[in-house]
Order: structure tokens, then sequence, then C-alpha cells
């Protein structure tokens, strides 16, 4: 919005500097520092519980008494002028049921100021073009949660911020996201991508796995691989864990 | 501006989606105003003082119920989150809402006057679209109380109950079943900062002496200002952030 000449491009998508959230008295986030830089696909992956969430409610701006330096594509993380450049999708499928798939995105489109033809291009990219016309309430789990994702993707953000986009995709349907997700990342949008399914790991060109709200390594695939021992990446993790002991350092970024 | 009607229009799909509760908003008003005649039957002067402020609550019972419920659900199944993380304001999510239910509002208060009037001969002296614009500001403030209610709750059922706790006080406070002027000083008090006594008050004006309209629209405009405070308050807990 406020985009002048002067104004420069930042390469990096995220800056985390010691990012901490408390709830409750607890601190559910105890430190997080990384960079995502553009056009790059990151998964964040960590038991269910760890803070993978509150780190994405963080970077969208939902999140209360964030402290540290969060930027999200050079500015403060939740700031309104980010709002039609940073796409959220919730774990839960946040779309209306009571309204057919393209009522939804049509919704959507406006909200986000999308053309209305972007409508058939993402609905033809989650691949539910056949359903277009259904009532989300008919539809599957996962079929909704691909709902959700198509109306992140209507406004073309430079970062997607998605929590637990394949839960319950048959194994078919998770590989063409995973490579949806490539060939965003290949066009220049970062994303962020939460999994607690290790094996989903290997789609990523980065890892960050956290545990307990700390962030135990940030990894490519092979390095990780490398690290643990093993290709498994269930096992590495599991590894890591018992490599960072009790209570794991920073891990550099 | 696009953003408020593009709202307005995904809020009246969703009740178009919904024909029961459509039939329910606009049927049972005229089902109640029929019994009520039918009660009054030998009694008709009462049936005027009791029909007329009755046809301007209506508004306010369906527009708390739907509003409250609606914006309840946009709260649990993360819409409201989602939508607070797009360009759309909280002014424009409330004016879409408040345009769609406004003419939800405005045609259950022309189908519902129409039948009152017109074919059960309740007395109203001034008129029936004054009666419609008396029903429009009403609705907006039974918005504005259902969202405010809807911060209050976290399930259907508890916010349904918020009805009970605070419209149904206000039902036995505004003058309908005792004249305020006649109750106690400590009830006429409390009457006093109730918004529905305004509303009832604005169609005794409205029903019996259409000359009388400073006071008519002195009380249309705290029936407003009310409905602004509960939009104003309840969009305060719209929070973008949240633990």
């Amino acid at each position: 919005m406020l985009e002048s000449p002067g104004v420069q491009i930042v390469p990096l998508a995220i800056s985390a500097h010691d990012v901490r959230v408390s709830r409750g008295g607890n601190e559910v986030l105890r430190g997080l520092s990384f960079e995502l830089p553009r056009g790059r696909l990151m998964g964040l992956l960590g038991p269910s519980g760890c803070g993978k969430t509150t780190l994405m409610r963080a970077l969208v701006g939902v999140q209360r008494r964030v402290s540290g330096e969060l930027l999200v594509l050079g500015e403060a993380a939740g700031s309104p002028a980010l709002r039609r450049r940073v796409a959220y999708v919730t774990q839960a499928p946040s779309v209306y049921g009571d309204l057919s798939v393209r009522e939804n995105l049509a919704y959507f489109a406006a909200i986000a100021g999308a053309e209305p033809a972007r409508i058939a291009t993402v609905l033809d990219s989650v691949e539910l073009t056949a359903l277009a016309g259904r009532v989300v309430h008919g539809l599957s789990g996962g079929q909704r949660t691909r709902v959700s994702l198509a109306s992140a993707l209507l406004g073309d953000p430079e970062l997607l911020v998605l929590d637990e986009p394949t839960v319950g995709l048959d194994p078919l349907l998770r590989r063409q996201l995973w490579s949806l997700f490539g060939r965003l990342a290949t066009a220049g949008t970062a994303l962020l991508v939460s999994s607690h399914v290790m094996d989903e790991a290997r789609h990523c060109d980065e890892l960050l796995l956290m545990r307990d709200g700390l962030l135990i390594a940030r990894e490519t695939p092979a390095g990780l691989a490398q690290r643990s021992g093993t290709e498994d990446l269930d096992e590495a993790f599991l590894r890591l864990i018992a490599s960072a002991g009790q209570d794991p350092p920073q891990a550099s970024a | 501006m696009s953003r408020t009607l593009a709202t307005s229009a995904r809020v009246l799909r969703q009740l178009r989606r919904d024909p029961r509760t459509v039939a329910l908003l606009l049927g049972v008003p005229l089902v109640l105003m029929g019994l009520l005649r039918l009660i009054y039957d030998r009694h008709l002067t009462e049936f005027d003082a009791v029909g007329a402020p009755l046809l301007s609550l209506f508004p306010l019972f369906t527009m708390f119920l739907v509003t409250s419920v609606a914006i309840l659900r946009e709260r649990t199944t993360g819409t409201l989150e989602r939508l607070l993380t797009t360009p759309l304001r909280k002014l424009e999510l409330l004016g879409g809402y408040g345009l769609a239910f406004g003419l939800a509002a405005i045609i259950q208060a022309t189908l519902a006057s129409a039948v009152a009037l017109g074919a059960l001969g309740l007395h109203v002296a001034g008129g029936a679209a004054l009666v419609i614009v008396l029903c429009v500001a009403v609705a907006l403030l039974g918005m504005g109380l259902g969202l405010l209610a809807s911060a209050f709750a976290a399930t259907e059922f508890q916010v349904v109950q918020f009805f009970p706790a605070t419209i149904l006080p206000q039902l036995l406070l505004c003058g309908l079943l005792v004249p305020r002027a006649q109750m106690n000083p400590a009830l006429h008090a409390i009457s006093d900062v109730m918004p529905m006594s305004y509303a009832v008050d604005a169609m005794r004006h409205l029903s019996r002496d259409p000359s009388a309209t400073s006071a008519l629209w002195g009380d249309l405009a705290i029936v407003l200002g009310f409905a602004m405070l509960a939009v104003g308050l309840g969009a305060a807990t719209l929070r973008r952030r949240t633990a």
C-alpha cells in the first residue's frame, strides 16, 4: 500500500529474533530465532502442543502477548498493510459450511480484492473444480481443508502460512498439494507449512523442528538425515530430541 | 464499501440457504399478531395498546437471536479469525451484517405491518411507513445487543440464554405490562436506562398521536443511540489478537 520507488525490496519473508509468547503465565514460545527467505518452502515440524500454531498465529498478527522481534516481509507482524500480502489457513477449515465452494471463494476473493477469474484457477490447483457447486457442509474433511486452502490462495499472497494443511488427506492428494506448494515457492511465494507427519518433511526446502516452545534444529531434509545418521525422518527427530537433552539449546539460525 | 456489500451478499446467501429460519423470521410475527387479535377479540382498544408496541419488538427479538448466533458461529468456526487476517475491516464486517439484517428487518416489518394494519385492523395513527422506520431502528438495536451477547458466550447454548437474561427483563419493564410512570421509582429508573423502553414509547406515540412527532423522533434517536453504543461495544469485542 505504502510502496514507493524508494522502498527497498526485503528479501526475507520472515525474520524472527528471540520471539516469545506467554499464555496464562506460561511461556509457550520460549525465544525463537529464524529467517525464511522469499521463494522458499519451510516445514514447521514437531509434536502437537509444541507451539507450531502459536508461532503461526504470531506471524499473522492474531496472537496476544508476543515479544521479541518478528518481522514479516520487512514489517512488524500483524501490521495492517500485511493483511493483503500474507494469507493464513487455520488447522480447522475456516470456511462457511452453509455456502457452496464457489460462494465461499467468491466472498473471500471480494475481501482480498482478487479478480473473480482467480477463482477458477485456484479451484483447479486444489482439484475442487468438480465440486464447485456443492455446499461445504456436505463435503468430506479433506475436501473442506482444500476449500480453506483455496480461499487463502486467491489473493496471490507473498507469504502463505498453512497450519497442517494435509491432515486427513489421502496420500495421492497429499503429494499433489506438496507439489502445489513447491510450485508456489518456485514462483516466488514463501511458505511456512506445519505438519506433525515427519514424512512430509522431505518435500520442504528447509525444516524447523520444534519442541516445547523451542527450536531444536533448522536443517534441510538432507542435512537432517546426515546429522542424525538416518534416512527415516521420524527416527531422525527422535534422535535429535534425545541428543538435545531435557532442555535443548536454541538452534542457530 | 465493496467489502461491506460482499459481506452483506454473503450473509444473505447464508440466510437463503436456510429457508426454515427465513420462514420462521417472517411467519412467526404474523401468527403471533393474529393470536393477539383473537385474544383481544372483545377488547379492540387494548389490542391497539398492546399490539402496536409488540409489532415494533419482533425485530428486536429476532435480530438479537439471529445476530448473536451468527457472530458466535464466526467466532467459533474460525472464520472471524480468518477475516481479521484479511484486509476486511471490523466496521466493514459489521456494516455488512447490518445491511443484510436491516434488509431482513425491512421485509419482516413490512409483512407484519401489512397484515397487522390491514387484515387485523390494528390502528396505528402514524401509518405503516413510520412503523417500518421504527422497526429498522429496533432491528439494529437487536443486532447490536446480539453482537455484544456473542462476546460473552462460548457456545450456542450459552448465547441463547442471554435472551431471557437480557431481553425479558426489558420486556417486563418497558411499559407493556404496567405503564412505566406507574412503577415504583427504582424500577422506573431502571426502565429509563433500558433501550426497549424507548422503542415502546416511540411506538406508543406513533400509534396514538401522529402529531407528537418531536417526542417520536426523540425516542427513535435514543433507540438508535443505544444501537450505536451496543454495536460499538460489540465491535470492541471483535479482538484481532487473542490468547
